[in-house]
């Protein structure tokens, strides 16, 4: 085989564990046990451990489920569009962008679990669904979309498992070499077994980007279809997919950073890449920030008093979050981007660091307010319950969540080369291109 | 009481609703048309004293008191609290111009229930619309509505509404996901942060009592279908002691607070009443009579509150520019 050369290269990325790999592996993985401890707190201790009362019952949670989910959109966007349209540059950061998304779909959903006040009861949702709630849609959806982005990442997966298996050279324990070639599916690279992997990933990204489109849009309804002040939107659905390609793109740009220097990845991942995803960025943030002010100033401009309240809380007692997320989060990206001078690793991974801040913000603007500002005046309730603020169990989970995202990310780099082989070493066949 | 048996036979099919006020109890069983009652087989010793009984395929007899008797309280079953009370549809009207914040409705519901007591189903609101009018006080129960968003967005069916208007919450059902409680428009619903208290735990749970229910789930005002069952009032319409809320049947057109029975229709005509936040959509059961020629200024509100209720307020004083202070409102009498 020709590959054995850039195989050669990428070997030592899963055969040896450096220090500093176990230092941040261990870091990430207290991280995650701290989650654990605090989950185990409020299990033990119930609900009343977070800063969630009967007003804002949603929190931090939920803005990380939402964060989250949105993060898992730079597969779709990625190894969805870019692998239809067979750009060439896609290939050394197309297995990032996949596990990415597999991991943060992972990680997404259970904080939506967190804020289930009866665990034990989850099984009510396969039991006794109701269509009618967008739970439901919700439940619906995203179980489609982790198996389908799953399946994906395994398709590319395939060659990459097989190439691994007939390495002959590679220091692996048995064990290792033998799961590779179960997982290789028996896959020897005759023509007509690679023109069927081609096939079904043609096919499956083109779902995957509907897949992805419909979770965040059935997200996006969960508030939408309320009729709380600003939930209440017709622009949700949308506004959330734009918000998610945003946050995913800017992820992925922070991962291409970490691991082109973790890994030596120089050759591989290029200013090129930074520059591209960086304009793919631009562009959603020129949209993002359209979509931000379409909304706030329909809601401002009328005089709807549910809106005004609203509107006037988030000025004055989430001034600063507003200030971050809607201004310095949509402007900052689009001026280094913007302007061609700007544009080098550094600055576009810093821009991306901005976004993807921005976009937390975003999401915690969008929660926590509306939920402080109902229709009927918060009243005749305890004082200490009118304002939200996450407690230390919230923090520890959104830590945990955090930790959980690194671990796996850092595992599945031990466990398959984190630049697809088979993909660098292949070339799409002209004549199947799509668009 | 013969006059009050007068009164009965004139109007029986209201008889129930007069219940409230201690009346006709045998009246009560037969608008119901339930096995509530039921005559008792045991010959017990004749008192003389006759009472007037509808039976159930609509006849009315004469029998002794004695024959009387109040039969056990009926278990209704999860199942069972799905279908509702046959022919009802329950309705309830809360007169502004009455309430001054004597708080004995939230009371009433919280012991009734067994909740905690940081866990109200019923709130009390002090409103003022705009700058140049008048503040009054608002009691909240649940609107029990129509076109419930609560029932809608419920992924797992815990929350139901009845054939009888009455929006109940199942929890053993509920996972408690609380989207039900960021869907109601009216912030009705609450989260049991709390495991129910012992005292409440004794009792055999039914979503017609809503208590002891669990930790984790969500809770809201139900009407009191238990007392309904029994012909009696809710809890805080019995409690209220200026008569505020009227509780009722839109199929009899009646309702009452206990000490006055009206119709429905000629109520909220003749005293232009209304539903918060109509332009919803969400066709609540409970209507408001305005705060028009009010009984008491809303400042009576704050007078002989507790300390902790007291501050509750305090932040809508200030936000709305109320023309009162609250800290001094106690010495002001």
């Amino acid at each position: 085989m020709e590959d054995k050369s850039i195989l050669k290269e990428f070997a030592p990325q899963i055969e040896k564990t450096s220090i500093k790999w176990w230092v941040f592996f261990l870091i990430f993985f207290g991280m995650a046990w701290f989650g654990v401890y605090g989950l185990y707190t409020q299990i033990a201790d119930g609900h009343i451990v977070t800063g969630m009362r009967d007003n804002v019952v949603w929190g931090v949670y939920i803005v990380n489920f939402i964060f989250f989910m949105g993060i898992s959109y730079a597969g779709a966007l990625i190894s969805g569009v870019l692998h239809l349209f067979k750009t060439e540059w896609r290939k050394p950061i197309m297995r990032i962008s996949e596990i990415l998304t597999v991991v943060s779909l992972l990680i997404g959903p259970t904080f939506i679990l967190f804020c289930i006040g009866r665990l034990d009861r989850l099984h009510f949702l396969m039991l006794h669904p109701r269509i009618q709630s967008p739970i439901t849609w919700d439940v619906i959806a995203i179980s489609t979309d982790i198996v389908g982005c799953f399946i994906f990442l395994y398709l590319s997966f395939i060659q990459d498992f097989a190439i691994l298996r007939d390495y002959k050279e590679l220091k692996l324990p048995n064990w290792r070499k033998k799961l590779y070639k179960t997982l290789a599916l028996g896959y020897v690279n005759t023509p007509a077994q690679e023109k069927n992997i081609r096939r079904v990933k043609n096919v499956m990204a083109a779902m995957i980007i509907a897949i992805a489109v419909i979770v965040y849009s059935v997200l996006a309804w969960i508030f939408g279809v309320t009729l709380q002040p600003g939930w209440h939107s017709t622009i949700f659905g949308p506004y959330f997919v734009i918000a998610a390609v945003y946050s995913g793109s800017g992820i992925l740009i922070i991962l291409m950073y970490i691991f082109r220097k973790a890994y030596h990845l120089e050759n591989y991942i290029t200013k090129k890449h930074f520059v591209n995803i960086g304009i793919i960025m631009l562009i959603i943030a020129a949209f993002y920030g359209y979509f931000t002010f379409s909304d706030y100033l329909t809601k401002w401009y009328g005089s709807v008093k549910a809106d005004k309240v609203l509107i006037d809380k988030l000025f004055t007692d989430f001034y600063w979050f507003f200030i971050l997320s809607n201004y310095v989060g949509v402007l900052i990206p689009l001026i280094i981007m913007g302007i061609p001078k700007f544009r080098t690793i550094n600055s576009i991974t810093f821009a991306a660091v901005i976004a993807v801040l921005g976009l937390w913000l975003n999401r915690y603007l969008i929660i926590v307010p509306t939920l402080e500002t109902p229709y009927l005046p918060i009243q005749d309730t305890r004082e200490a319950w009118i304002h939200y603020s996450p407690t230390w169990v919230e923090g520890a989970l959104t830590f945990g969540g955090i930790g959980l995202f690194a671990c796996l990310f850092m595992l599945a780099s031990k466990f398959v080369p984190i630049v697809s082989i088979s993909e660098l070493t292949e070339e799409d066949p002209q004549e199947e291109k799509y668009m | 009481m013969e006059n009050k048996e007068k009164d009965d036979n004139k109007s029986s099919r209201r008889g129930f609703l007069k219940l409230g006020a201690g009346l006709g109890a045998a009246a009560v069983a037969s608008t119901l048309g339930s096995s509530l009652f039921s005559l008792s087989a045991a010959a017990n010793s004749e008192t003389g004293e006759k009472v007037k009984v509808l039976t159930t395929d609509g006849q009315l007899i004469e029998i002794d008191k004695a024959y009387i008797e109040k039969s056990k309280d009926t278990y209704i079953s999860r199942d069972e609290s799905h279908k509702g009370i046959p022919a009802r549809k329950f309705v309830m009207v809360i007169d502004l111009s009455k309430c001054k914040n004597a708080r004995k409705c939230v009371d009433a519901c919280q012991e009734g229930h067994h909740l905690p007591h940081d866990h109200e189903w019923m709130r009390l609101y002090l409103l003022q619309e705009s700058a140049n009018t008048a503040p009054y006080w608002f009691p909240r129960p649940c609107f029990h509505c129509d076109n419930p968003m609560c029932v809608s967005v419920c992924p797992v069916g815990a929350t139901y509404k009845r054939s009888d208007g009455i929006v109940l919450i199942d929890n053993e059902r509920c996972i408690g996901c609380k989207f039900c409680m960021t869907g109601c428009p009216y912030s009705v619903r609450v989260f049991h942060w709390k495991a129910p208290s012992e005292e409440a735990k004794k009792e055999k749970y039914s979503p017609e009592k809503g208590f002891p229910a669990q930790e984790g789930t969500v809770g809201k005002c139900i009407f009191c279908p238990d007392m309904l069952r029994k012909g009696e009032l809710p809890r805080c319409a019995q409690a209220c002691p200026m008569g505020v809320i009227y509780f009722g049947d839109l199929v009899e057109d009646t309702v009452t607070n206990g000490t006055e029975t009206i119709k429905f229709s000629d109520l909220v005509r003749d005293r232009g009443g209304y539903r918060y936040l109509e332009s919803l959509g969400t066709e609540p059961s409970v209507y408001y009579l305005p705060p028009s020629t009010r009984q008491f200024p809303y400042e009576r509100g704050l007078e002989g509150l507790d300390e902790n209720i007291k501050d509750r307020y305090k932040n809508a004083i200030r936000s709305n520019n109320f023309s009162i202070d609250v800290d001094k409102s106690q010495k002001t009498k």
